[in-house]
């Protein structure tokens, strides 16, 4: 335990047992992956060692007697506002294994979080608001390329008109929130049940990440995005049809310009199978598609992917949140895609250098403004839909992003919260602690399917009555009627060239 | 009648049943009290067992069998199927520690009581309100209480 490295000496936890409550059941011991309880045969007590734990509060949660604390280490280094410890943490990682740091989740640094420099409206008096118990409210979401203009044909003899304007498939929303790319692998098999289990429930969908789909899931299609991505693993032309709608994985917000990289530890049988990749080998997805390096190819691998699903499923680009985000979404529309989904920096990931995931890419809310902006400048925003992601937190996120202009989100880190993650950040490790972002079958067991599912779903539900109760309150029954409805927001703190972007007024205006 | 049934595919070992067991089989009924006092004093012990092997695991206790073969082992008359209720009950004052229910259970599920010539075997939590601590107590709902 002592006499460590230097480096090992600036840990970030301790674990703070109270021997007034502990009564030695070890529960703690069993439930840390890190190893950092255990049995001491000598002093005959469970003890610890505080270099090992991670601070995931695993144990802290198990615990029968709330015998436990985790708490950030107390000594900390000297205040130096631009030397913060993270810094040196990192240098002195660094200096020993000569290697990228790796990180997992989306970036914990302090950029500006632009939803909560947002306010919402509320009705009174002259519109009143409405209130969501008594009265219907709309959630109803339909995701895909809207026609211009809407033709009928009336049949001569017996005067009964029929649509003639030929519909583009579309994805049906009950509420405007889906379950994000996961791919099973980086997630184990019980969770991506769960995933498509809620989904189906609550009428919404998730998406497989780029993994594939195993074959047990193709029952839950209907719900079920399909994504290819660059490394095209677990695609052929069965998964494809499989889904209702499928997506191109161009980039990712919490590492935009990087790939993939599934370590082989966590390829089992299940994961190859479904991936098609041997066991145990590493599953890289290269950054960039080696078939698109222009908007053109882009278009040829949309269409490829709609004469592969016969024109049945609407085709999504999905894009990281960067410098000229709008104009490549400009370009995206104009490339056949259904829907444009846009993944801000805050996104969580299995792993990503560290230095990409907090340098790199641009908050979703400034992206998303200014997409929906520039399509509408451009008169083509009926032509897709925008999917919003990375970093929605909550109801109010959603409905913030709706009024900015999305037609619907995508909850990442939110749905991975719900089974029970703490944002320990060590998901690259594949020991995660709560059975997520794991395939040991030891520990992927954590996550019950049925207990998952039903917290999904809760999760949903739970939300899309919120979004109700803010809707009723600005005096809306749609959803419809809030999209990119950009005087139901006020900023808050926020300098004129913020507002512009975002595209809406100060507070007070 | 209902059992308790274990779930081996999401137990996940934490033995959280053993200590919902033994503290609702405490007189206290307090888990640090069970367990500082009466586990060395009175030998207070958890009538169910979480078996190990590699990646998988179960808990295990008395799963008042129809036909239970400890009842016909037992030579004191300590162990009866209560035809009523469908459970396995144990008279604590009959036992004279034999073992023979023990040799004769095939999952297992009696133990030897710690530091008394009886045994401990589980009664389904008998008149606890919610029934069996163990189910109630199972993070993972790998315990289901229920009628098959
Ligand atoms: S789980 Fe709690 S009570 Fe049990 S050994 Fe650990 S700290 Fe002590
Ligand atoms: S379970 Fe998690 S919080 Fe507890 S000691 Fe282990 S690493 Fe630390
Ligand atoms: S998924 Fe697991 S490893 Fe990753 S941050 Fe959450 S709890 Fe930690
Ligand atoms: S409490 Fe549940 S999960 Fe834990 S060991 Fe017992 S049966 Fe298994």
């Amino acid at each position: 335990m002592l006499f460590q490295p230097i480096n090992k000496n600036y840990h970030e936890f301790c674990i703070e047992r109270d021997p007034e409550l502990c009564i030695n059941c070890k529960v703690c011991v069993r439930q840390c992956s890190y190893e950092a309880h255990y049995w001491d045969e000598a002093r005959q007590k469970v003890m610890h060692d505080n270099t090992k734990c991670i601070g995931c509060h695993r144990c802290e949660a198990l615990c029968p007697t709330a015998a436990l604390n985790i708490v950030k280490k107390p000594s900390d280094f000297r205040t130096n506002s631009l030397w913060r410890p993270v810094f040196l943490q990192n240098i002195y990682k660094q200096a020993d294994t000569g290697g990228v740091l790796l990180a997992g989740m989306g970036s914990p640094v302090d950029i500006p979080v632009y939803w909560d420099r947002m306010l919402l409206d509320a009705s009174q008096v002259t519109n009143p608001s409405i209130d969501p118990l008594r009265e219907p409210m709309e959630l109803k979401t339909f995701l895909g390329a809207k026609p211009r203009k809407v033709e009928l044909a009336t049949d001569k003899k017996t005067g009964k008109v029929s649509l003639k304007t030929k519909l583009t498939p579309q994805l049906e929303l009950d509420v405007p929130i889906m379950f994000a790319a996961m791919s099973f692998g980086a997630i184990n098999f019980n969770l991506h049940r769960a995933m498509a289990r809620a989904a189906t429930e609550c009428g919404t969908y998730y998406n497989t990440g780029e993994g594939g789909l195993h074959k047990s899931l193709y029952k839950y299609g209907e719900h079920t995005i399909v994504q290819v991505a660059s490394g095209r693993f677990g695609v052929h032309r069965d998964y494809l049809r499989a889904g209702a709608g499928i997506e191109i994985k161009v980039g990712q917000g919490a590492k935009p310009g990087i790939g993939g990289h599934l370590p082989g530890e966590k390829i089992n049988d299940k994961v190859s199978e479904t991936r098609m990749v041997p066991i145990g080998s590493d599953a890289i997805s290269p950054a960039p598609h080696h078939d698109i390096y222009s908007i053109e190819d882009l278009l040829q691998l949309i269409y490829a992917l709609k004469e592969a699903s016969e024109y049945k499923a609407p085709i999504s680009v999905k894009i990281a949140a960067v410098h000229n985000v709008a104009a490549i979404a400009s370009g995206i529309a104009r490339a056949g895609a259904d829907i444009i989904t846009v993944d801000g920096m805050r996104g969580g990931t299995g792993a990503a250098p560290a230095m990409i995931r907090d340098n790199v890419g641009i908050p979703i809310e400034l992206a998303l403004a200014q997409v929906d902006q520039r399509l509408r400048d451009e008169g083509i925003r009926n032509n897709v839909s925008i999917v919003a992601a990375g970093g929605i937190r909550c109801s109010g996120d959603v409905i913030k992003a709706i009024a900015l202009g999305a037609d619907a989100v995508y909850i990442g880190t939110a749905t991975l919260i719900a089974v029970g993650c703490t944002i320990c950040g060590r998901c690259y490790t594949g020991k995660c602690p709560w059975g997520i972002a794991t395939n040991d079958p030891k520990l992927s067991k954590r996550q019950n399917p049925d207990i998952a599912a039903k917290k999904l779903s809760n999760l949903i539900h739970a939300w899309g009555h919120e979004i109700e109760e803010m809707l009723g309150g600005m005096g809306l029954n749609s959803i419809e009627s809030l999209r990119g409805n950009r005087d139901k927001l006020r900023g808050i703190g926020l300098s004129d060239t913020e507002l512009d972007i975002l595209g809406i007024k100060h507070a007070g205006r | 009648m209902k059992r308790v049934y274990p779930d081996k595919e999401y137990c996940i070992g934490c033995h959280l049943c053993e200590v919902a067991c033994i503290t609702a089989h405490s007189k206290s009924k307090d888990v640090i009290i069970a367990f500082r006092e009466e586990q060395g004093k009175d030998g207070l012990t958890a009538c169910k067992k979480v078996f190990e092997k590699g990646d998988i695991c179960v808990a295990i206790s008395c799963r008042h069998c129809d036909e239970p073969s400890c009842v016909a082992a037992c030579i004191s008359g300590g162990l009866h199927k209560d035809p009523e209720t469908g459970r396995t009950v144990y008279d604590r004052e009959k036992c004279v520690g034999c073992w023979s229910c023990l040799m004769a259970c095939p999952y297992g599920a009696i133990k030897r009581h710690p530091t008394e010539n009886k045994i401990v075997k589980c009664d389904l939590c008998e008149g606890r309100e919610g029934g069996p601590a163990c189910v109630a107590a199972c993070p993972n709902q790998a315990l289901k209480y229920e009628e098959r």
